[in-house]
């Protein structure tokens, strides 16, 4: 079955409008959620933080029918590991799902990550990993949030390789109690999308 | 094991902007994106619990009190990574229009009757040889508003995970020979006609269960591979 090496990977396909009975469902379908928006579990290591924003399409019109995924470190900068099963910190699996509401909104509740290396050892500043999904995206784009105020996002490696004009659209804001984080799937606010 | 996931991978997806697909106008970026080593962050992926997918889950055709109309079907395949091993204990979730072709979600409005026995929706996780199985009816295909008589295949939404966040593939699985292949932007968005075909299923009469449903299988390949070819290491 798994001899003959493949001619490539399968293509993508859009999310579509209809995802979310079959991937948020919340209260509103009988099907059980498999992930949510609140990362924090009773174990998890790190500052609780809240992640709140809006996703928009280029005429600045939200979209109230994309998904969003994260993937991150704990406090500590570390990943929950597929191999292990758990981490030392065993419930906090670093993985959130939600899909936005009518009006674009979205929020994550999670612990704010520690550093995490670069290929070469050097220290990243604090960050979330970011997909996003919508009806009318062939594909998820990926995108990082950061964290306003944090000294080590002047090193971060990965903030260097953004155009200095647009590392704006990858910080998180504090806002009251939480930060607030946009994203602008096009124009002149366009998010900064990375290709990996 | 450590795999690489070379970005020249990807090179076979859909453009973002595809016009004729005419929600990707507005909602595919126009700046170039940034090229990056891929860190940590992007080399692991999520993990779920054993609680993330129940008994039954696999089986759309038993969540309700009775049976669902339409065409049972068993839908089943390996998920493997490019160099053709089976990813073992990944998530593979499904959501699908009923055998009318209409959604249960609030915003489908298509005039074909909902079913109260089918929600459409499920959950697997592979095996340890990456294989998965689910049983189904077979969806109806529905027009959409794209354009004038735009009507899409019959399809399967697939989400799959894989070893990293960058495995992660949102896919539809289509039925073989379907006349509605030439007329539709969302699969002919795929560039390449050989590619375009790995996203459509294969009948397959030696895994039907005689008296009971007939059966598809659905191969998916997700990004990684080997930072060294196979071949040497044999």
């Amino acid at each position: 079955m798994t001899d003959t090496k493949p001619s490539g990977i399968t293509p993508s396909q859009t999310v579509g409008p209809y995802f979310k009975y079959g991937l948020t469902p919340g209260a509103d379908y009988r099907w059980n959620d498999a992930f949510g928006n609140n990362l924090v579990t009773p174990d998890a290591v790190g500052e609780r933080i809240r992640i709140e924003g809006q996703v928009f399409d280029g005429d600045g019109v939200p979209i109230s029918d994309s998904m969003l995924e994260i993937w991150q470190a704990d406090g500590q900068g570390r990943f929950a590991d597929q191999t292990k099963a758990t981490l030392p910190n065993a419930a906090f699996r670093g993985f959130g799902r939600t899909g936005t509401d009518k009006s674009g909104a979205f929020a994550f509740d999670t612990v704010k990550p520690g550093q995490v290396a670069d290929p070469d050892g050097k220290p990243q500043a604090p960050h979330i990993l970011l997909a996003v999904y919508a009806r009318g995206m062939t594909q998820q784009t990926y995108s990082r949030i950061y964290f306003e105020s944090e000294a080590s996002n002047a090193m971060d490696p990965v903030l260097a390789l953004v155009p200095a004009d647009r590392r704006d659209t990858l910080i998180a804001k504090k806002q009251g109690a939480s930060y607030r984080f946009d994203v602008h799937l096009q124009g002149d606010k366009e998010t900064v999308f990375f290709d990996l | 094991m450590t795999l690489v996931y070379p970005r020249e991978s990807n090179s076979i997806h859909a453009p973002r902007p595809y016009p004729a697909y005419r929600s990707t106008v507005k909602r595919s970026p126009q700046k170039p994106l940034v090229i990056m080593r891929h860190t940590m962050s992007e080399l692991t992926g999520p993990v779920y619990g054993q609680e993330t997918v129940r008994d039954n889950d696999h089986d759309l055709t038993i969540q309700h009190d009775g049976e669902p109309l339409g065409e049972r079907i068993i839908v089943h395949g390996y998920v493997k990574d490019e160099d053709g091993r089976g990813v073992a204990n990944t998530l593979v979730e499904v959501w699908q229009a009923n055998a009318c072709g209409r959604y249960i979600h609030v915003v489908d409005q298509h005039p074909a009757p909902l079913d109260p026995n089918f929600t459409g929706a499920g959950r697997a996780k592979t095996d340890d040889k990456g294989y998965f199985r689910f049983i189904t009816i077979k969806p109806g295909a529905y027009p959409w508003g794209n354009h004038h008589n735009a009507w899409r295949p019959a399809h399967i939404h697939f989400s799959v995970f894989g070893h990293s966040f960058v495995s992660r593939l949102v896919t539809q699985m289509y039925f073989p020979n379907d006349p509605l292949f030439a007329f539709d932007p969302i699969y002919n968005s795929i560039p390449d006609e050989s590619v375009r075909r790995r996203m459509v299923s294969s009948f397959d009469l030696d895994n039907t269960k005689p008296d009971w449903a007939l059966c598809y299988r659905f191969d998916i390949v997700l990004r990684g591979r080997d930072a060294t070819p196979m071949e040497s290491k044999r």
